[in-house]
């Protein structure tokens, strides 16, 4: 009883910070609502058992990609009325395309009854989460493992490949023969001053740098 | 668990390789780029030599069920080898002239065959799906690479966005079958339960179907999911739409045999209704739109559109003849694609990109025998006999009426006649209208053209002697 009541109210705070998502005029809070979706979603996952993966969830989304998501927000000069430009004149027809597809899904589930046969084995209690999951990571699932890596590589590649400019004037690079054949004399050059300076001359050029 | 590896020895050689050209690209210095090309063309032989040492004639399975090598699998690889291979010779001065950088194209070029290897031999939809990924994300990279054009960035945002649009679809579909039967991902399980259960009357089974039909359309870019291909096939360069025009449909006609016919044949009676739908609308937005179009690369995209109606005709069939048509369609479209793309990429030199129709007029008196490529795969993409296309359409039409579709088969007789009309006009732009720009090849070596011109004539001789091909599809698919 209380499961079914704690799953609902899990459930419509997803639904709800998910829509907010959507449509706060905020983008800063767009993430905020995010980061709620997310840790409501991991609460749904703790009570279906799955400590671990609900932990992963709250520790790699909400506490390394969505912080990043919010410090790329504030680094970018988003201008919102542009983005949301055709909002409210598109609305009405994605509400009603929304709403047919809506329906046609209910009328389908209804029409004929959902057979469910049989349920994935139930997570025994005694093994840790981390321990089973990391058990069956490495033998069962050890292609799609294995592939994932080859994904991520890929992503690591086309990433740096898309943006890196060796041409670009404002790269910087270290040059380690230069450094290290470096002498002195290219650094350090002796001028020969007079050693007093009339004041007439210190006059500024601008009046701008003054104020 | 069956943890045997020696099936996968492509897949294990392929991404070793990819790691060897990140790491030789490192270090070699700007002047000695043209080594990638070397080792990737290497790759691509060495895992042809593996694949054909580790086939045997009985399906071989190896992580835990999860890889499979049947007969389809050992074929359509070797296929998709041969196809890089050339494609590879095709845009690699392309590519030098282009500046494209060169070692992460051809990386990523290889992780798009890893993904198109991995799709092919799967049989779990899990790893239908990371290898969908794969190769997905690979070619998103390639559109992006040519990053200073404005129209690449955009035709990758759209792409990438529609793309991720697809995917969701699909697992959306893969997570309702995954309810209903019960927890199963793995292929000949889903069939072994669909026997059991009473299938018309599992609503979850087909609501699921519905959205996974619209996940693999959307990656063959069947009309109403078909958006994204004139724009990625316009705004990519030359080289990045040679391979999205050519190897992944490959790729995309496996992915979708896998995972209707190997997975979930017993619920035929619905999918290939809603094949039926998409082929009759991609069959007729394809070929009308395409009239209208200026640029060729737009135009073929166009053209794609109608041919996978065509893949998804042969497909709805559920008849082994029906099925090994539809690869021979593939093949024989790829093969045609390939050439014309190739000769497109030849006639691109320095920065110039040969793109618009406009560019081709008066060809056949400035580069008659690029002309003659062109008409060639022209006239096989409008099915005109004795090319290989028209025996392809032929064969489709065939399994059509064999299974009693005959207004389907008219239908599909009055698109290509319609079709017919601007591969055509291309042909009349070459032939009768007044050279007007002074068109100069690029310096591909002897090596490529060749290979290019006899590209062009397998067209010619697969349409008169079509029957080896058909053979070894047919083998492909009884097994």
């Amino acid at each position: 009883m209380l499961t079914t009541v704690l799953f609902y109210v899990f459930a419509i705070i997803l639904v709800f910070s998910a829509l907010k998502v959507v449509t706060s005029k905020n983008p800063i809070s767009s993430v905020l609502f995010l980061v709620l979706a997310f840790v409501t979603s991991a609460c749904l996952w703790l009570m279906l058992n799955v400590e671990f993966l609900a932990l992963v969830l709250i520790v790699v989304y909400v506490g390394a990609v969505m912080v990043l998501f919010l410090f790329v927000v504030m680094m970018l000069d988003i201008d919102v009325e542009t983005m949301r430009k055709g909002f409210w004149k598109h609305l009405p027809l994605a509400i009603l395309l929304g709403i047919i597809v809506l329906v046609e899904m209910v009328l389908v589930i209804l029409n004929k009854p959902m057979v469910i046969t049989g349920s994935p084995e139930v997570v025994s209690n005694n093994i840790s989460n981390a321990n089973q999951l990391g058990w069956v990571l490495y033998t069962q699932y050890s292609y799609p493992v294995e592939l994932a890596s080859m994904i991520l590589l890929l992503g690591l590649v086309a990433a740096v490949a898309i943006t890196l400019r060796k041409t670009d004037k404002n790269a910087k690079y270290q040059d380690i023969r230069k450094q290290v054949s470096v002498k002195a004399s290219d650094r350090f050059e002796m001028i020969n001053m007079p050693a007093e300076v009339e004041v007439d001359n210190l006059e500024p050029q601008n009046k701008e740098e003054v104020k | 668990m069956n943890m045997n590896i020696i099936p996968a020895l492509p897949e294990i050689l392929m991404a070793a390789m990819i790691v060897l050209i990140l790491l030789v690209d490192a270090f070699v210095g700007e002047d000695k780029k043209s080594i990638n090309t070397g080792i990737t063309l290497i790759a691509l032989i060495s895992v042809y030599i593996v694949q054909v040492l580790v086939y045997n004639p009985h399906t071989q399975l190896a992580f835990n069920n999860m890889f499979i090598l049947d007969s389809l699998a050992q074929g359509m690889k070797l296929v998709t080898y041969i196809v890089s291979f050339i494609v590879v010779l095709y845009i690699k001065q392309y590519i030098t002239d282009k500046k494209l950088q060169k070692g992460e194209f051809y990386a990523i070029f290889l992780f798009v065959i890893l993904g198109i290897m991995v799709m092919i031999s799967a049989d779990n939809m899990l790893i239908l799906y990371v290898g969908l990924e794969l190769l997905s994300l690979a070619l998103y990279a390639l559109v992006a690479l040519n990053r200073d054009n404005i129209k690449s960035t955009e035709a990758a945002m759209k792409f990438f966005i529609l793309g991720a649009l697809g995917s969701g679809l699909l697992l959306f579909g893969i997570s309702f079958i995954y309810g209903a039967t019960g927890g199963q991902l793995q292929l000949e399980e889903v069939i072994k339960y669909t026997y059991q259960s009473d299938v018309p009357n599992n609503a979850l089974l087909v609501f699921g179907l519905v959205f996974v039909v619209a996940g693999l359309v959307f990656k063959l870019g069947l009309v109403p999911f078909h958006m994204w291909i004139p724009d990625v096939y316009e705004g990519s360069s030359l080289a990045t739409t040679t391979i999205i025009g050519t190897v992944t449909k490959i790729a995309g006609v496996v992915f979708v045999i896998r995972f209707l016919i190997n997975g979930l044949v017993l619920l035929s009676p619905q999918w290939s209704l809603m094949l039926a739908l998409l082929g009759v609308l991609s069959l007729f937005i394809g070929n009308i739109v395409a009239i209208a179009q200026t640029n060729i690369k737009r135009m073929l995209g166009y053209s794609t559109i109608a041919h996978m109606g065509f893949v998804a005709f042969g497909l709805m069939t559920v008849s082994v003849d029906g099925i090994s048509s539809t690869l021979f369609y593939t093949i024989i479209y790829v093969l045609t694609s390939l050439a014309g793309f190739g000769a497109l990429t030849m006639l691109s030199r320095g920065s110039y990109e040969c793109e618009s129709i406009d560019d081709l007029k008066g060809l056949s008196k400035t580069h008659p025998i690029y002309a003659g490529i062109i008409l060639l795969v022209m006239f096989s993409l409008a099915g005109i006999p004795p090319l290989a296309g028209f025996y392809a359409k032929f064969k489709i039409l065939e399994a059509l009426i064999a299974v009693g579709y005959i207004k389907l088969a008219t239908y599909t007789v009055i698109m290509s006649f319609i079709g017919a009309f601007y591969y055509l006009r291309i042909v009349k732009v070459m032939y009768f209208d007044e050279n007007t720009i002074d068109l100069r090849l690029a310096d591909v070596n002897i090596v490529s053209r060749s290979v290019l011109m006899l590209n062009a004539l397998t067209l010619l001789v697969l349409g008169i002697v079509p029957s080896g091909v058909m053979a070894f599809c047919l083998k492909l698919i009884s097994g």
